[in-house]
């Protein structure tokens, strides 16, 4: 079941393997109904509905004001998307940023520099990141427990250290990296982020390191047998997220301008809805970087467009939620309808 | 293109003027941003608002905030209202220090920007409201830790987060008034988060871990009812006594209960009435927020601004047996 959704994603293996095709021949509908095709479907529908019911959705600067929202989460959720295609999950993201955060306003107050800062927090999420992936790896634990585990510890350590305090003495300069522009409306932030997703949608579906996160997350064990080291890739992979949490932990710091050890509450969950509602499938195997990109700006302008109508938070949540459902169901209802056509035919 | 240069210049020109001139044929918005919605207490502060924004006429009351007591989840509001152009932002703060670059931004597109119940850092707001002085808080709730068991035994305090602004301040407050009263003697202070469940059970494992406490101060309206029921059901009625700030619909059973003797609240219907006439005082241009600075606020006369831009609106109330049940039909 998931092979046959892989198969119809790695498109470009093809071309490389020598005219070999690895996938099913495909038809124009087939196309139609690729989960990145409805996303951007559904984008349109989005957009266009907020123009519709409000005068200051489609205005540059409004929309660049809406990007602030979920650039940070959206960074995150690229690495996240290739540890869910290996079959993996990392819950700690969010204690990660507060983690990585906390470290920085420290050596700030220390009278760290900019430049020091900019080391100092994706490197501390780096850490966070390879223990995470030894514990899982080392000791054979299911990813969910040690990082349900982790989020508490590195969450705690930001409240030992913090209690009731703020660190809010960032050098001059700092706040560039969450609120600065590149060029007219386009901030540093979504800049990076823009960059970020070529580079990870290039790893991941156009070098064998991407193919070899596919095999591993729809067979770990045939993935060893067939020479590829299971256990390292995954590795890797927590450490990767480990990291860009730490770089989304210096864009936040720095657009919030201080640390609480509350930053980034339950953001694990909005960064791995947006990759499942990219269409990462959450067992692992299938899903691509460009559904995941879409998502991000499907979930931003959802919430900026229902913000701008004033709609309650609460309402909010659960459209995000029944998105999410529906995300999930779509293609299990997709293929039970294609199974019976053809079982029919 | 035009479109771009109309608001570049429109910006330009609420910087230039404040943001009073822009609102002359249209409807003015003023924004009231809560931590999150769905509390009780802001609700009525919600009703007050609105109780200003009719007697203002021309006005309209957009209430909102986030559904978690976030600081993100604020800044992703305040975002919103700065999007559509609203004349004012009247804000109770998550954090302190976080929402000042944004409600920054906000002031920089000629927004006006108040804050009330719990303070944004100067640089971000423009005057703020305190529902009453930490100092007069900080002695109410000791006297009514007192009251009911004559000054004499050990209390606690159970409070929201380790990180809220107001919190911590009357909890401080609190503890330098406490020498007023030799016989009382604070052994703890636990968390709840301003989560019903996690106050319910922090007040239970308080219960029993320190069979010695006698009241518990709690000065959230979460956290009250919470503790109040935590009581109750471990059946320590007439031996442990619930006590702080809360709202009186919510507390009127567990007064008649008995768990709860006395608490004390401002009134939030005044509080949203204050911060709404207080935000339009600015945005319409009538009041420039600088020290000293004397606001009309309606039905309840003016209140002024001290050297650090804030202004107090009153003392809390007590209410007991004998007041709580005409005050819980209002709020």
């Amino acid at each position: 079941m998931q092979s046959s959704q892989q198969i119809t994603i790695d498109r470009p293996a093809a071309s490389r393997a020598g005219g070999i095709p690895d996938r099913l021949p495909q038809r124009p509908t087939d196309l139609l109904l690729r989960w990145e095709v409805l996303l951007l479907i559904f984008l349109a529908l989005v957009v266009l509905i907020n123009v519709q019911l409000s005068p200051f959705f489609f205005d540059p600067y409004n929309l660049s004001d809406a990007t602030f929202n979920f650039t940070e989460k959206a960074i995150v959720a690229l690495p996240m998307t290739l540890l869910i295609i290996a079959g993996d999950i990392d819950l700690s993201v969010a204690s990660i940023i507060a983690l990585a955060s906390t470290a920085m306003g420290a050596a700030a107050v220390a009278g760290a520099s900019t430049a020091v800062l900019l080391v100092l927090g994706p490197l501390v999420g780096l850490a966070c990141g390879i223990l995470n992936g030894w514990l899982v790896t080392a000791f054979s634990v299911p990813a969910i427990i040690v990082t349900i585990g982790t989020m508490s510890l590195y969450r705690g350590i930001c409240y030992i250290a913090l209690g009731d305090q703020a660190y809010k003495n960032y050098p001059d300069g700092f706040d560039f990296f969450g609120q600065g522009y590149v060029f007219w409306v386009f901030s540093f932030e979504f800049c990076l982020f823009i960059v970020l997703a070529v580079i990870f949608g290039v790893v991941l579906h156009r070098t064998s390191f991407g193919r070899r996160v596919y095999a591993i997350g729809n067979n770990p064990t045939a993935a060893l047998f067939s020479g590829i080291d299971v256990q390292r890739y995954r590795l890797v992979l927590f450490a990767l997220v480990g990291l860009f949490s730490g770089l989304a932990s210096v864009l936040l710091t720095s657009r919030l301008g201080s640390t609480r050890p509350n930053i980034a509450t339950a953001w694990e969950l909005e960064i791995i809805t947006m990759v499942v509602l990219g269409g990462v499938n959450i067992n692992g195997g299938s899903g691509t970087v460009p559904g995941v990109f879409i998502a991000a700006f499907v979930m931003g302008f959802l919430t900026f467009g229902m913000g701008l109508l004033n709609i309650p938070g609460i309402v909010m949540t659960v459209l995000i939620g029944f998105l999410l459902i529906l995300a999930i169901a779509l293609p299990v209802v997709i293929r039970k309808l294609t199974s019976a056509r053809r079982r029919s035919a | 293109m035009q479109r771009r240069q109309v608001l570049a210049a429109s910006a330009a020109l609420g910087l230039a003027f404040s943001a009073g001139s822009s609102f002359a044929a249209d409807k003015a918005r003023i924004a009231m941003v809560v931590k999150a919605l769905g509390i009780g207490f802001f609700e009525a502060a919600h009703r007050g608002g609105d109780e200003a924004a009719k007697e203002l006429g021309n006005l309209e009351l957009i209430y909102t905030g986030p559904t978690t007591t976030t600081a993100e989840g604020q800044i992703e509001t305040v975002n919103s209202l700065i999007a559509q152009r609203v004349n004012a932002i009247a804000i109770t703060a998550n954090d302190t220090d976080a929402l000042v670059p944004i409600l920054k931004r906000a002031m920089q597109r000629g927004i006006s920007v108040i804050s009330w119940d719990s303070a944004v850092a100067p640089a971000g707001r423009q005057a703020n409201l305190e529902p009453s002085s930490t100092k007069l808080i900080g002695e109410t709730l000791v006297k009514l830790a007192a009251a009911p068991i004559a000054g004499k035994g050990e209390i606690a305090i159970l409070s929201t987060t380790p990180t809220a602004t107001n919190q911590n301040n009357w909890i401080a407050a609190m503890k330098e008034a406490l020498p007023s009263q030799a016989g009382l003697k604070l052994i703890t202070t636990v968390y709840g988060e301003d989560l019903a469940d996690k106050s319910y059970r922090e007040t239970v494992a308080l219960l029993q871990g320190h069979p010695e406490v006698k009241v518990i101060v709690a000065p959230t309206s979460i956290g009250i009812v919470a503790a109040a029921q935590a009581v109750e059901d471990q059946h320590k009625v007439g031996q442990v006594f619930v006590t702080g700030l809360g709202l009186p619909s919510e507390l009127v059973g567990h007064v008649k209960q008995g768990s709860v003797a006395s608490f004390a609240i401002w009134n939030p219907v005044d509080l949203g009435y204050a911060a709404v006439y207080m935000a339009y005082d600015i945005a319409s241009g009538k009041v420039k927020p600088s020290p000293g600075a004397s606001f009309p606020v309606g039905r309840l006369g003016a209140r002024s601004l001290d050297d650090k831009g804030n202004a107090v609106l009153g003392p809390p109330t007590i209410y007991d047996k004998s007041n709580v049940e005409q005050a819980a039909k209002l709020f």
